[in-house]
């Protein structure tokens, strides 16, 4: 084969990537465009009714816009606590041991196990524990969620930070040590600093990972279509009530739902873009 | 005064270490309670008939169950579906990623490389459930009908991203002296890269695609709208067709059949945990 023709094909090859996403882009858009045409753009991102009579058909996505939302920051609040003792443990206190090699195949496999089975050791062993607490009666909602999703984004958010802890240069922090600081003052006025927009930028790349999480959540979140009004709440995410309704749906209800996994596309693609962006000017620093 | 001050720093100090140490421990603590779940509540359930028969009806299930016998069948549909379209998902995406990802290391400073590697990111980013209405919209709408072959596109579109990404990344690592090696022995580009770089690399490759494998295996939302799911042995690609995940969901959403929920999750997991060691094997030994 000589070169030219290689090169051509590699180049064949490689337009399936604008294909692809071209036609996922027109596909979505086309689909979505009888919703918003019917209600407004505007309006139905902005209207929290969600009803199917027949004649009176009533289509906003104000109520899963919330749901994504606050599930996404509370998973967020919780994975925290977490993820950041593990970037450390293995990025800066034990780095290049055996236990940490170990606790980082944990949290690889955790990232393994499909959502469909952390959705349901949620329902089985979480939410009969919430039950327990009284924390909410029916024991599923938006708390129970986001616990869920919390752990599943650990592996996301933890393995990135670990990476740029271990990318601070030594000589800084061989400086602070022999200035006298403690390990625990080299890491917060040395590797944090340092680290800091690393770290922050896995963290963006984890809230991808959760707002477009479907199995866990639609198990878990209760799914109803009303405005979700406090954490323990019952409610629908951007990705459940598509799973959820997607397959019995038809004519305008179809293209409200497809119109939302448009704004869920959208919302994942910016947050993502932004991640990679803030990675890559985080690894030229 | 001043020896107070440092008890108190060397103090924190360990207090910090401690704290790192307990949390990071906890964060095994799902792990454990995941795995220990599925494998108790599943072991028993596998038998010699849970992999060779289909799932039962549910008027039969609750027949058994009425006379307190097993939950006759298994989950032999899911499984040949699951390897059907994961079958004819890979023998695409492999070729098409593996030459996507040769493109993206040998020409890394185009512009139009950096968009194909923007793109992949973007589609390695979309949630499933949105691949899975958009192939629901390109085959299952053209096509008047659910079939295995819409979830093995809805597969495909998944694993490719994860392909290319790990084809480019182990090229990129190759020492560049091995291309120059080649190309000084006389061989043009396309021989090298077929002949030198590619199986240099085959270690991560092959990983990769074992590893894209075990991402899409467990994925039930997409398949849900393109597969649908079907409680019937079948081999026919124009049909809907049943996948482990989408069997679990079944049998979650059906009151009668949950006692055949923690056999297909632990049979599923036991995959993704053997395709997993796999990779790190061929990890450790080949490169």
């Amino acid at each position: 084969m000589n070169d030219k023709l290689y090169k051509v094909l590699l180049f064949i090859v490689a337009l399936i990537m604008p294909i692809v996403c071209g036609g996922v882009v027109y596909a979505l858009v086309t689909d979505a465009y009888d919703a918003f045409e019917h209600f407004g753009f505007f309006r139905f991102l902005t209207s929290s009714e969600w009803s199917y009579t027949e004649g009176a058909e009533q289509y906003g996505a104000l109520p899963f816009i919330t749901g994504t939302l606050m599930t996404t920051l509370l998973a967020l609040v919780f994975c925290i606590p977490f993820s950041l003792p593990v970037a450390l443990f293995v990025g800066e206190y034990f780095r290049d041991s055996r236990i940490a090699a170990v606790l980082s195949t944990v949290v690889d496999l955790l990232a393994g196990i499909p959502s469909i089975i952390y959705g349901l050791w949620g329902f089985y062993t979480l939410r009969p524990i919430i039950m327990a607490l009284n924390i909410s009666p029916q024991g599923s909602g938006i708390l129970t969620a986001s616990l869920v999703l919390a752990i599943m984004i650990i592996p996301y958010a933890s393995s990135l930070s670990a990476e740029f802890i271990k990318m601070v240069p030594n000589d800084l922090k061989e400086g602070a040590y022999s200035l006298g600081a403690t390990r625990l003052e080299v890491v917060r006025n040395v590797v944090f600093p340092v680290a800091g927009s690393g770290i922050f930028s896995s963290y963006v790349l984890a809230i991808g990972r959760a707002l477009g999480e479907t199995m866990t959540v639609t198990m878990l979140i209760g799914n109803t279509n009303d405005m979700p009004n406090s954490i323990t709440a019952t409610g629908n995410s951007m990705a459940s009530i598509i799973a959820n309704q997607f397959g019995e749906a038809d004519g305008l209800r179809l293209s409200s739902l497809i119109a939302i996994g448009l704004i869920l596309f959208l919302i994942t693609a910016i947050i993502n873009m932004v991640g990679k962006i803030m990675i890559k000017r985080a690894r030229i620093a | 005064m001043e020896t107070f001050k440092l008890k108190k720093r060397l103090a924190k100090d360990k207090l910090m270490l401690w704290g790192v140490c307990l949390f990071a421990t906890l964060t095994a603590v799902p792990l454990v309670a995941i795995l220990g779940e599925v494998f108790l509540r599943g072991y028993d359930q596998l038998s010699w008939s849970f992999f060779t028969e289909p799932t039962p009806t549910a008027y039969k299930a609750m027949k058994a169950i009425e006379a307190g016998e097993p939950i006759p069948g298994g989950i032999a549909n899911g499984i040949v579906g699951t390897m059907l379209m994961l079958g004819m998902a890979t023998i695409v995406a492999v070729p098409i990623g593996i030459l996507c990802g040769v493109y993206l290391a040998e020409n890394s400073k185009s512009r139009f490389a950096q968009i194909v590697s923007y793109l992949t990111d973007l589609l390695q980013g979309t949630p499933s459930v949105i691949i899975g209405i958009v192939i629901y919209i390109w085959v299952v709408v053209p096509m008047k009908g659910y079939s295995a072959i819409a979830g093995s596109v809805a597969l495909f579109v998944m694993m490719l991203p994860l392909i290319i990404r790990s084809t480019e990344e182990t090229l990129k690592i190759l020492p560049a002296s091995l291309k120059e090696a080649g190309l000084a022995l006389g061989g043009n580009e396309a021989r090298v890269m077929l002949r030198v770089q590619l199986p240099a690399a085959f270690g991560g490759v092959f990983t990769g695609v074992l590893l894209a494998i075990s991402r899409v295996i467990g994925e039930t939302a997409p398949l849900m709208f393109t597969a649908l799911g079907c409680s019937l042995i079948r081999w026919s690609i124009d049909k809907p067709i049943s996948a482990v995940p989408l069997l679990i969901w079944e049998f979650f959403n059906d009151p009668n059949l949950q006692d055949l929920i923690w056999g297909a999750s632990l049979f599923l997991l036991l995959f993704i945990l053997m395709l997993n060691i796999l990779a790190k094997y061929i990890k450790g030994t080949l490169y």
